[in-house]
């Protein structure tokens, strides 16, 4: 470090500051100044891998008008007085935040030019800024470091003006991860690396199925294990749930003791008896359940337009196929962990999650404590994908604290984050649709099942573009839990769909792009029904685009090709995938995606999110499940449970983003529900045979 | 790994006292025996670059050197490495400036970033055994290492870089 110079500060230049600040002044919830220029942003949202702490914080300071060089950024604690939506979900903080970002950042540089002004003695029209400076048409100038001790007493103007799009600097530019200095050299950053003083380790024991419940236990062997202090039984249920509140199991054994490796060791050693609760259902079950639940017609239909059942008798042929798909376990790779501290009159909670707002009400219920004094602090997530939407393992590091009287880091062995359940749910689903003589679409009809609840929107493509329309969901219930998993419903409808538009168009004689574009040029022109959801113009655009770009229709010697396209989290996505066959296997040689998420915030990482969406799309279609037998999961860790790995990840992927200037919307979901379905379309061009069945590797086509 | 159940052979395991050589710097801990190097580091040591990710070699999370070579830290209890030297990621260079920490962040490979640093640990080995690997080299490498988040492209690409910068 230089140290800090006042001749230095006061002849200001849009450079890297070295120097220390003396003191920081608040600016406004997200934004700290200190008296030598430097900026401290504040991230609200969960950061789980979305790159949200850095795209979010260069919203601010686009509209701050600072150089990034100088801007630090820190994750803000959970705090709804001062920040809205502190939730990572639904591909929503960009899009949400947007607007309340720009704000901040255009508010803070509105008080530091007050501030300015009034040292000046001039109007604030006068005044310019470019980098963290403040420059008057005189000529002279000063940085924010100079004026940020007088902004904080500036009354703040009702009206403040944003930018125009066309003068962002920092916008649309590649900026690094701001944590990836600290993750490459293994510095403390998520859940599982806090330690605090007096701080002891707690796992907990689960039932080994769904539809047990504990009996009783014998904890001897277990406390005779070095290091252990305690075991008990907890309870995590709350008085009042919320939403987030999805857990299979809420009576558990805890163990705490020293170190990890010993409370290992003593949960090995725990002798624990079980006893059936409810049935121990099995993968064979499901399947049944699932196809009984699509066999027959919902007392009500999610979406009906025209007589779907006259267009079906008078069809020239009907096409009807039936798709399906496992249980997937969100196996973040930094499993469940939790820090609490709670005392008599407060509780501290650090750790990984997507909902603290909701963490924080149901420990409120759970400890009966008011919720001011609950305090939330988020850590760096080692992925989310939906699975910390759901804080079953905060409530038990709290109730494991309590009884323990100590603060304590709950961790989870990977076999208990594999085998706890709140899964992708277990879907089926058949399409059928109609052709007339002409080949033109009359019918359309969806029924799709899922546990806890099916998979239909009824208002997505390709609702709009048919006359003859009936979409219904059918719900199997089941005591196995399930949740949100990344691009909840869409991670298996966009396959499904997007498989089935390919072979309908193929049966109606047509090129499956040109397919496509006629449905969205119906629902353009003349759409069926006004609760569409999605806008055929941006959809149609991002299919034209991919076409363009991976010169679809010309053929490439020992490459198959796959399309999809599909719209979910507000963005559309188009893709082409080219499959090889290598060894009788297949391999994506490469992916071509187009991609209209409005304004692109941080390419670089966009381009990162889409990738990682592409493979961990052609991952799970190919690869991933959870089986059920005897209420147990076959599957508890990576020996059983396949994720894709380096050797079956694309050579390349190629990204395209569609440039219109609309206010921006998210990218941690979209890219991955459709490559499923182009991955299918390009096996069955590869192999002449269509797959219906996740995962495709079990396939005897493609055996991965 | 095995683990013990009865105990009589738990008592029997109780602590032990050993010396370490952890990136350069000689390190006492008193620890079980059968204790894996991973929660050594972890817990007993604070260096938590080192993840866990799965308790049984299958994720590369917990990649470490041993004596230059790419182990699972999660699976080599304590007592077997005697005076070997382990590298974690905390070590791989004395000013964050290894080829491949840096082609990490010129490539913006993490997304989560949970398993990279078992990542950039396996690729240093790589490349310390073959410091010009084609492509198929690097899928094979690299192969037991898993990221959920899918940055795989970035990882061989990143790779491809520190191996150009090395020569």
């Amino acid at each position: 470090m230089i140290g800090f110079s006042w001749l230095a500060s006061c002849k200001p230049a849009a450079e890297e500051i070295t120097s220390v600040p003396e003191e920081w002044f608040d600016i406004n919830a997200f934004i700290k100044i200190g008296d030598n220029g430097l900026v401290t942003i504040m991230s609200p949202n969960p950061e789980i891998g979305q790159n949200v702490k850095t795209s979010m914080p260069m919203i601010v300071a686009e509209e701050l008008d600072v150089d990034w060089k100088n801007v630090t950024v820190e994750q803000a604690p959970l705090n709804t007085e001062l920040y809205k939506r502190q939730l990572a979900g639904g591909s929503q903080s960009i899009r949400r935040g947007w607007q309340s970002l720009r704000m901040a950042g255009a508010t803070g540089r509105r008080v530091l030019l007050e501030a300015a002004a009034q040292k000046w003695q001039v109007p604030v029209s006068e005044l310019t800024t470019d980098k963290g400076i403040i420059s008057h048409n005189s000529g002279k100038s000063l940085g924010y470091g100079e004026v940020t001790s007088f902004a904080t007493s500036v009354e703040i103007p009702e009206e403040v003006d944003v930018k125009d799009i066309k003068d962002f600097k920092l916008i649309g530019t590649d900026v690094r991860n701001v944590d990836a200095p600290k993750i490459v050299t293994g510095q403390p950053l998520f859940g599982l690396d806090l330690k605090r003083d007096g701080m002891l380790i707690a796992m907990i024991v689960h039932p080994p199925a769904f539809g047990m419940k504990l009996k009783s236990f014998d904890a001897t062997d277990a406390l005779a294990v070095p290091g252990i202090k305690d075991v008990f039984k907890v309870n995590t249920a709350p008085e009042e749930k919320q939403w987030s509140d999805t857990n299979a199991f809420t009576e558990l054994v805890a163990v705490v003791g020293e170190s990890t490796w010993q409370v290992m060791k003593a949960k090995k050693a725990l002798a624990v008896e079980w006893e059936k609760d409810s049935a121990l259902e099995a993968s064979e079950d499901h399947e049944r359940k699932l196809q009984q639940a699509i066999n027959k017609a919902p007392s009500e239909a999610a979406r009906k337009d025209g007589d779907p059942n006259k267009a079906f008798t008078e069809a020239a042929r009907i096409i009807e196929k039936t798709y399906s798909a496992p249980f997937l376990a969100h196996n973040t790779m930094e499993p469940m962990n939790f820090f609490a501290h709670v005392t008599e009159d407060t509780a501290e909670l650090v750790g990984p999650i997507q909902t603290p707002e909701y963490l924080r009400k149901s420990v409120s219920s759970l400890l009966g404590m008011p919720e001011d004094k609950i305090k939330i602090d988020m850590t760096r997530m080692g992925g989310g994908f939906g699975r910390r939407l759901y804080g079953n393992f905060g409530m038990e590091a709290v109730a494991i604290s309590k009884q323990a009287k100590a603060p304590i880091k709950l961790v989870y062995t990977r076999e208990d984050d594999m085998t706890q359940g709140t899964y992708r749910p277990a879907y089926k689903i058949t399409y059928r649709a109609a052709l007339d003589d002409n080949n033109t679409l009359t019918a359309f009809h969806i029924r799709g099942a899922g546990i806890h609840g099916g998979p239909v929107f009824a208002n997505r493509f390709p609702a709009g573009t048919v006359d003859n329309y009936l979409a219904e969901n059918q719900n199997v219930d089941s005591n196995i839990s399930t949740g949100a998993w990344r691009a909840p419903r869409s991670n298996f409808v966009a396959g499904a769909e997007q498989s089935f538009i390919d072979e309908v168009a193929e049966e109606a004689g047509k090129d499956p792009v040109d397919f496509r574009l006629a449905l969205f040029d119906r629902a353009i022109n003349n759409p069926v029904g006004d609760d569409n959801d999605y806008d055929p113009e941006r959809y149609a655009g991002v299919l034209r685009l991919v076409k363009e770009k991976a010169k679809w229709g010309q053929g490439i010697p020992g490459v198959s090709r796959g399309i999809s396209a599909y719209y979910c989290h507000n963005s559309y996505v188009a893709q082409v995938v080219d499959v090889m066959m290598e060894k009788g296997r297949p391999r994506v040689k490469k992916v071509w995606c187009a991609v209209d998420c409005g304004i692109v915030i941080n390419p670089i990482a966009a381009k990162n999110q889409i990738e990682g969406g592409i493979i961990d799309g052609i991952g799970h279609a190919m690869y991933s499940n959870i089986t059920v037998k005897n209420g147990t999961p076959d599957q508890s860790n990576f020996d059983r449970y396949r994720l894709i790995r380096q050797r079956e990840a694309p050579l390349e992927i190629e990204t395209f983003f569609v440039e219109n200037g609309i206010d921006p919307t998210g990218l941690g979901e979209p890219s991955l529900p459709p490559i499923m379905g182009a991955l299918a379309n390009a096996l069955y061009k590869a192999t002449g045979k269509r797959v219906y069945k996740q995962p495709f590797s079990q396939q005897d086509i493609v055996l991965g | 790994m095995v683990y013990l159940f009865s105990t009589k052979e738990l008592i029997k395991t109780i602590m032990a006292a050993f010396t370490l050589n952890i990136n350069g710097k000689s390190h006492e801990v008193d620890v079980s025996p059968d204790t894996p190097i991973l929660w050594v580091l972890r817990d007993y040591l604070d260096m938590v670059g080192t993840k866990f990710g799965c308790g049984i070699a299958q994720c590369g999370a917990c990649t470490v050197h041993l004596d230059g070579t790419a182990i699972r830290s999660c699976s080599l209890p304590v007592s077997s490495i005697g005076g070997a030297k382990i590298t974690t990621i905390e070590g791989l260079s004395e000013k964050s400036n290894h080829v491949l920490q840096k082609a990490w962040i010129k490539h913006d490979v993490p997304q989560c970033g949970y398993c990279q640093a078992g990542q950039i640990m396996n690729a240093a080995s790589l490349l310390a055994q073959n410091p010009n690997p084609s492509d198929q080299d690097i899928e094979v490498a690299m192969n037991g290492n898993i990221c959920r988040c899918g940055t795989y492209t970035r990882i061989k690409a990143a790779i491809k870089t520190a191996a150009q910068d090395l020569s």
